[in-house]
Formats: C-alpha cells, sequence, structure tokens
C-alpha cells in the first residue's frame, strides 16, 4: 500500500505491506534510525515514538494504522540544530550510558511534558514506565527529565 | 517466502461486517494490536489477511445508558483512565486499565481487545466478570447481546461466530451501598502480566453482605467467578471466622496451573490473601 503520512513535521511517502511494522518503515524505508529496536514485543519502549502527540511502540503498529497520522522520532526533537530541552537535560545530567534505551526515553518524556509541564518525580516514573533502561538505574534518567521540566519542579 | 499479508482498513461498521461475511475464512480482526503485533512478529500468528478495525469510529466512545455504561470496543485503556464516567461509575475498571502495561500499550490496547484476546490473564476481565457485564456483538446478520460469563467457550476460546464483531461491553454501575475493589498481583508494577488478578463488588448493610461477587484471572483456563465462595458469603453477617472460611474456600475453589509466571501454590495462598483483604476493607 501507498502510505502517507507526517514524520516530523514533513510529508512522507512510503511502499510497504499494510502489516509491515511502522518501526522498519521508519528505519529501512526512511532510513530514520533513531528510532531503535528493543524487544519488538512491546516491553521495553526503545521503538517509541509519537503517533498524533500519543507515545506508542513503533515495533507494534502496523503501517496500514499510520496512514494520515503525524508522527514524530527522536531525528524531530531538535530544531534547526538546536537540542530539545530534553536532549540538553539528558546531556547535562548524563542520562544516557549506552544510548539504545534513550530515544525511546526522550520521546516518553516529550509526551510527558507536553501534557504535564510541571511534572512530579512521581509522575516522570510513571511516564517512563514502559521504557526499560538497563545502564543508569533511572536515577539520571528522572534527573535530566526534571532538570528539562524546569528549576521550580519540587516535591517526590 | 510467502507474501506478506494483506489488510482492510474499513472506516465504518457497514463495510467492516461484509468484509467478514465475504471472507469468513482464516481473516484476522486487529484493533490496537498490542496482542497481535507480538505474535506476528514472533511469526507466530499464520494469517494472511487482516482486517484492520481502528478506524471504525462506530466502535469508539463510552456513553451512560442509566444503569450501566456502554463502552465501545475501541475504547483504549487511556480512554478508560480519562473517562469521569468511569471514574464515577466502574472504579475497578480505571484501577484495572491503569496496571496493563504502561502508556505505550495503554494508549494502544483497546477493552474489546482484551475481551476477544480471551487470555486468562486479561487485566480488565475479572471486573467484567464481577460486574455482570454484558458483550455487545454485532455482523451483517444483526446483533446479538451475551453475558460476559458466558463469553467464553475454554481456553482463549470465544462465542463469536467468524463474521462477528465485539462491538461494545456494557457494564452495570456501581450503586449505593456497593463497594468494589480490583487487585493485581505481578513481578513489577508496569509491564507485567498479573501471577493473580482478582476484583471484588459487594453489597453490605450493617454488617450482613447481601451481595458479593467475585473475578478471578490468572487462576483457571479462563477468567472466572468464584461462585461457592459467593454462596458462602452471601446473606451471612461478617465476621473473622466467616471471612476465614471463605478464604479458606476460595483457595481450594480456584484452579491455577504452575507456569512461568507463577506457581499454583502462591496463587492459591494469593487468591485467599486477596479475599481476605477485600473482606477487611468492608
Amino acid at each position: 500500500m501507498r502510505v502517507v503520512f507526517e514524520v516530523n513535521g514533513r510529508r512522507r511517502e512510503a511502499e510497504a505491506p499494510p502489516m509491515r511494522r511502522l518501526l522498519d518503515v521508519l528505519r529501512e524505508d526512511l532510513r530514520l534510525t533513531g528510532t531503535k529496536e528493543g524487544c519488538g514485543e512491546g516491553e521495553c519502549g526503545a521503538c517509541s515514538v509519537l503517533l498524533d502527540g500519543e507515545v506508542v511502540n513503533a515495533c507494534l503498529i502496523p503501517v496500514c494504522q499510520a496512514q494520515g497520522t503525524a508522527v514524530v522520532t527522536v531525528e524531530g526533537l531538535a530544531r534547526d540544530s538546536r537540542l530539545d530541552l530534553l536532549q540538553q537535560a539528558f546531556l547535562e545530567c548524563g542520562g544516557t550510558q549506552c544510548g539504545i534505551c534513550t530515544p525511546g526515553m526522550l520521546i516518553a518524556a516529550r509526551a510527558l511534558l507536553d501534557a504535564n509541564p510541571r511534572p512530579t518525580r512521581d509522575e516522570i516514573k510513571e511516564a517512563i514506565a514502559g521504557n526499560l533502561c538497563r545502564c543508569t538505574g533511572y536515577v539520571k534518567i528522572i534527573d535530566a527529565i526534571a532538570q528539562a521540566a524546569g528549576p521550580s519542579l519540587t516535591g517526590t | 517466502m510467502p507474501a506478506p499479508p494483506t489488510a482492510h482498513s474499513p472506516a465504518t461498521l457497514a463495510d467492516a461486517f461484509a468484509i467478514l461475511a465475504a471472507r469468513r475464512a482464516g481473516i484476522r480482526v486487529i484493533a490496537g494490536g498490542t496482542d497481535l503485533m507480538v505474535a506476528l512478529n514472533a511469526y507466530a500468528l499464520p494469517a494472511a489477511e487482516f482486517l484492520d478495525i481502528w478506524r471504525v469510529g462506530e466502535l469508539r466512545g463510552i456513553a451512560d445508558e442509566g444503569e450501566t455504561l456502554r463502552i465501545g470496543a475501541l475504547t483504549t485503556y487511556t480512554d478508560l483512565i480519562k473517562s469521569p464516567l468511569v471514574a464515577r461509575h466502574v472504579p475497578a475498571l480505571g484501577a484495572a486499565a491503569r496496571t496493563v502495561g504502561a502508556l505505550q500499550i495503554q494508549n494502544r490496547g483497546t477493552i474489546g481487545g482484551n475481551i476477544v484476546n480471551a487470555s486468562p490473564a486479561g487485566d480488565t476481565l475479572p471486573v467484567l466478570a464481577a460486574f455482570d457485564a454484558e458483550v455487545e456483538i454485532g455482523s451483517a446478520r444483526g446483533t446479538r447481546r451475551v453475558a460476559f460469563n458466558q463469553f467464553y467457550a475454554g481456553y482463549r476460546q470465544t462465542v463469536l461466530g467468524p463474521d462477528e464483531l465485539v462491538l461494545a461491553v456494557r457494564v452495570p454501575k456501581l450503586r449505593d451501598g456497593e463497594r468494589a475493589d480490583f487487585y493485581k498481583v505481578g513481578t513489577r508494577r508496569a509491564q507485567a502480566i498479573s501471577k493473580i488478578v482478582m476484583a471484588a463488588r459487594a453489597r453490605v448493610a450493617g454488617r450482613r453482605i447481601e451481595a458479593v461477587s467475585i473475578g478471578l484471572g490468572s487462576v483457571a483456563p479462563t477468567v472466572v467467578r468464584a461462585p461457592l465462595t459467593e454462596r458462602l458469603l452471601t446473606g451471612q453477617r461478617l465476621t473473622p471466622a466467616l471471612a476465614d472460611a471463605a478464604r479458606e474456600l476460595i483457595m481450594r475453589e480456584v484452579a491455577p496451573i504452575t507456569d512461568l509466571r507463577s506457581t499454583e501454590h502462591y496463587r492459591r495462598a494469593v487468591t485467599g490473601n486477596l479475599l481476605a483483604k477485600f473482606l477487611r476493607g468492608m
């Protein structure tokens, strides 16, 4: 099928079988390899993207369900060579080690801050509960998201 | 290599019914994909053709019908969590939805998919069992209603015909004087399939239990009720002795297995403990 959708603000087209995973269309057909594959079964969140503003696992979306939608991948976070606040905070706080979970973490965190610009630490934990990190122990990731949310953040 | 599977993505229920009626054999219905795509990715789903119902708007929405809520089959867990109607009238269903996976799954997984996937571990299913929900089923031939507690024919088997879709589930509202709770025990809070999942609902006047219903998941081939334990409790004054007897009985009444998530022994013990917790809260 001919898939027409918006990716990172640009209209894109791809020719793909309808049940092909959105993840594969992004990575292989559109060469947007920032989105990672971890488990391929919806457990790890490494392939998180925004689909019409909601965080989803791209490994569980058949591309026929992405027809006409707006997708944001990690490549869509930086604007005009300026990092997103979250990306900058991950750098500064050491929120990244091996890096495989980072694109998904950034996307899940973006979804959170878009809906709730001043989250508590508990709300941050809830928002990234579907994103597994096997390096950091999460503390620096949570610190980074809290920092990006702004200095007035208090509470647990 | 076999050709990749094809898919139809109709926008209306009438078109979806027509596709099902014309191609009964082998077509698989896909909604949010949170179960089916896992199987497809593992090459464990040999379907050549899919009916993608995600765009069928008639299957969305939660409506207040007076005594019941009618919840469209494509209502996602996120929709359930955010719904003021669910929060007010069937809070146990919102509680169940919050325990499913994490946001990525809650944004796509649907209550209709949870029902049709027919897993004995489906998180919303004990609530539907305890509330005596009703499943609305449709096809080109018309619609029919089936009691949720009669919807499963066996392990991962439903009474759905090959040309039928689940359209909605009707859940009776919690009434004044009734209490319901939802409990899920898994390995961790997020992204865990349950070891035990329970929903219980009771009407108590003074200390007397006028009615009680207990829905259980992951303890039998399908989600089940606990009729023997319900009978023991109904009409009785709630005393510590009665609570102990009920706890002992439900541990014997369930029929769990040992599998990779838990053991039969643990599941019996925790089922008893969860019931005791519910009774203590009354």
